[in-house]
């Protein structure tokens, strides 16, 4: 043991002053030690083949250290970890180093935010991307800005949109090969969205691809008249990355604007899709529609989780995707084909989805003056929160709203630069984004679920079920421990093959993230954020 | 940036002086005020106008604002650093503003006020309230404290929580019952849930957490404890009894009323 450890060691203190290179983030699952990327891989499984804290032994967690950011703001970052040093952002746009191991901070770097800034649900900021020595941060105000992972200097700053046109960038980066790739959100504004990737070394553009197809592209004639022109279809959660077809994909926001589809009458292309690009020229090499003219304001704004499986006899790669729409989805990730989708949580809105998986909308399901009931409700059956699939249970793990309606309704609507061009309202019994310290509704609001879910048949396997709704995305190991939180503050540990609960924490603070696991000194860590404090546990 | 304010500052002249003159909003104007509030402020505020920390919308409870103008420009401008976002609403902001001082009294009807002399005897006599409810420190803590209640509900609101009170029953009013492993029955109002506990005043007015996986049973009542006094009063002491409530302001100073949590819309409407 002793011996082992001194290895560990050794091999921590060699690999101190190695970058992080392109092979590196290529063969993330091979240093487990480390977080590289906000989803933990390319591949995006939010799985970790780290075993030290098993079900049998998860009881013996106890908090190591906790970091208060200091900033009023929810943290909805996932931190990386790089041989021992932790970085993650403190809302709005400061980024902190800290030793991964006490909680101790090496150096802050504070970005001043412009006053033009505009972001519809909090400034909040989902984490960082790193490359060499260099991090990467998309800021509220729409720029992209490199930071020197030594001592936190900023390298480049990068306009990457007007923030007074609601462009704003509140997902992590990701780092594919020397290029580094986001996309603004901006959704409720009426902004044009993109993905565009930009020179690690120089910040220079070298893509742009625009969500919404211009006049003479395909697409633009699933929008009426000039609404292409405000069509949005923005993103704000991380994309994948497939280095065998060298695709990059990702998942786009509502069309705009949110609850009036009369503006733009089509199929909003390409809104509420994923997109499949290629990493070196952002060409369009697929798109896959879940909701074709959205009004109901489902972003797709999940991570695509990436995954190989035998399915009637051939090993296909495949896109596992639980949509905000209600739906589980599996898709080729070759082709953008549909494979199988069926509803995850109880739905009103759609009979059922063709061959194609368009879904054949139920009469009555659009907003009207008064207001159209609709399950799931606006925040969706699921939304951003992280989903993870577990390579060892085989299973398919999503943090679920079950219940959950709202009312949709629609009203007239004008663009106006930089303003909300929402053309509607919702009105839910669940608070949608965050809620006070009290909760005293009933079943009839809705509630959260942790689920499991099986990606051959998209049934169920087991259902772990809170009071409250949930915001916190989901972590599994190679121990078949699954860790997620809660609106209720509790920080869960289940066990991943049957859903029970095996040990919780009580952080205090609406839990608006997803938890990571990383190692040091042969120490296995979960770190987990809520509210605006970062709690790291390891067992005594 | 300079000519932005001084812009700002002179549309905010032109919207909020005609308000000012007005006083009473016509209910054209405070239609199109719930409008835009409902498209533009309640994702965050809430329906009930207080679900922003501090911030009590239907309560004329600010944070950074301390008359119309400084309402109506926190508005237009929204707060650096924190969550409000700057609302180019144009002409709107009248109809807004005049909304945001409606908004307790919006879409209500008329309600006969009688004496709220003889309707605090009622209260505290014939109408037997007080072995529930708490009015400035006399009865009982076991339903809502009413100290306040002139000032967040209104008269036809009052009625019908008198004439009807499942109308007007709302989540955080439910009762549970519960049983515990050695068999003692509790029974109370819940003051909170989570996944693992419950939060409640007992009957006795203990203050209880309550762990559920102690418990043999647990249910949440589905009808309100309060029974219907459609037949138990007069229409003259109901009258009076609504003008007691009425005139009920809490403390002078307008603070204190109590943990935030046991009142207001926060477990949510319209459930």
């Amino acid at each position: 043991m002793r011996y082992r450890r001194f290895v560990l060691l050794v091999l921590a203190g060699a690999a101190l002053n190695a970058q992080v290179t392109y092979e590196r983030l290529l063969h993330a699952s091979r240093e487990p030690q480390n977080w590289l990327t906000y989803s933990g891989s390319y591949l995006s499984q939010r799985y970790s083949t780290l075993d030290r804290i098993t079900p049998a032994n998860v009881k013996n967690l106890e908090m190591k250290w906790v970091f208060q950011a200091d900033s009023i703001q929810k943290m909805e970052a996932t931190p990386i970890v790089v041989d021992g040093v932790m970085y993650v952002t403190q809302a709005p746009n400061d980024v902190v180093a800290l030793d991964a191991r006490t909680g101790r901070i090496f150096w802050v770097y504070q970005y001043r935010v412009s006053p033009d800034a505009r972001v519809c649900c909090g400034q909040v900021n989902r984490g960082l991307a790193i490359h060499g020595n260099t991090l990467f941060m998309g800021t509220i105000d729409a720029h992209l800005v490199a930071l020197d992972a030594k001592n936190g200097r900023l390298l480049w700053d990068t306009q990457v949109a007007d923030p007074k046109l609601g462009y704003s960038i509140t997902q992590a980066p990701l780092v594919v090969k020397d290029k580094v790739v986001i996309g603004p959100a901006g959704g409720e504004y009426g902004i044009r969205g993109f993905f565009a990737a930009y020179d690690v070394a120089t910040g220079n553009q070298a893509w742009r691809f625009y969500t919404v197809p211009g006049p003479g592209e395909p697409g633009n004639e699933t929008w009426a008249g000039d609404s292409w022109k405000h069509g949005s279809a923005g993103s704000w959660v991380t994309g994948s990355y497939d280095p065998d077809l060298n695709l990059v994909y990702w998942g786009t926001t509502n069309p705009g604007p949110d609850y009036n589809p009369d503006v733009r009458a089509g199929d909003n292309l390409y809104s509420c899709s994923v997109v499949a690009l290629d990493a070196d020229t952002g060409k369009l090499k697929w798109h896959f529609q879940f909701t074709p003219s959205d009004s109901s304001d489902w972003d797709a704004a999940q991570v695509p989780v990436l995954a190989d499986l035998d399915w009637n006899g051939t090993r296909r790669k495949v896109m596992l995707w639980a949509n905000r729409n209600g739906f589980f989805y599996v898709l080729d990730r070759t082709t953008g084909k549909f494979m199988r989708g069926s509803p995850f949580v109880y739905q009103n809105w759609a009979a059922s989805l063709d061959e194609n998986g368009r879904p054949i909308r139920s009469s009555n399901s659009l907003p009207t003056l008064e207001g159209t009931k609709l399950y799931p409700g606006m925040q969706g059956g699921t939304n951003w929160y992280s989903p993870s699939w577990s390579p060892h249970t085989g299973l398919f793990y999503v943090a679920a709203w079950k219940d959950y309606y709202s009312y949709f309704s629609k009203l007239p609507v004008a663009y106006n630069e930089g303003q909300n061009y929402f053309g509607g309202a919702t009105k839910s019994a669940v608070q949608p984004i965050r809620r006070g310290a009290i909760n005293t509704w009933t079943d009839v609001a809705g509630h959260g679920e942790i689920i499991a879910l099986d990606p051959y048949t998209g049934k169920e396997k087991w259902a772990f079920k809170m009071h409250d709704v949930t915001d916190s995305g989901i972590l599994t190991t190679a121990a078949d421990v699954l860790f997620t939180g809660s609106r209720e503050g509790y920080f869960w540990a289940l066990d991943a093959r049957t859903g029970t609960p095996l040990w919780h924490a009580t952080t205090g603070g609406q839990i608006s993230s997803t938890a990571v696991t990383y190692m040091v000194d042969g120490q296995q860590y979960v770190a987990i954020s809520a509210n605006h404090a970062l709690f790291a546990f390891g067992l005594r | 940036m300079r000519r932005n304010i001084v812009r700002v500052c002179v549309l905010v002249a032109l919207a909020v002086g005609p308000l000012l003159a007005q006083h009473t909003a016509d209910p054209v104007e405070l239609d199109t005020g719930a409008r835009i509030y409902s498209s533009t402020c309640n994702s965050c505020h809430g329906p009930e106008g207080d679900q922003v920390s501090g911030v009590d919308l239907k309560k004329g409870q600010f944070r950074h604002a301390s008359n119309d103008d400084e309402l109506a420009r926190i508005i237009q401008d929204g707060i650096p650093g924190t969550a409000m976002p700057p609302n180019n609403i144009g002409r709107n902001l009248v109809a807004l503003v005049a909304y945001l001082h409606a908004m307790r009294d919006f879409k209500t009807r008329k309600v006969a006020l009688g004496e709220a002399r003889g309707g605090r005897a009622i209260f505290e006599g014939k109408g037997g309230c007080t072995d529930c409810h708490r009015v400035n420190g006399k009865g009982s803590h076991l339903a809502l404290d009413l100290s306040d209640i002139g000032s967040i509900r209104t008269p036809s609101y009052l009625e019908d929580a008198l004439l009807d009170p499942k109308s007007t029953d709302l989540p955080q009013h439910r009762f549970i019952r519960a049983v515990t492993r050695t068999g003692e029955v509790i029974t109370g109002r819940r003051l909170n849930e989570d996944t693992l506990t419950v939060q409640i005043i007992d009957s006795k007015e203990r203050l209880l957490s309550l762990t559920k996986a102690d418990l043999k049973e647990y249910a949440i009542e589905k009808d309100p404890r309060m029974p219907p006094y459609r037949d138990k009063l007069t229409d003259g002491e109901r009258a009076d009894l609504i003008a007691y409530l009425v005139s009920l302001k809490g403390p002078a100073n307008g603070g204190g009323g109590g943990g935030r949590g046991g009142r207001g819309g926060r477990g949510g409407r319209g459930q």
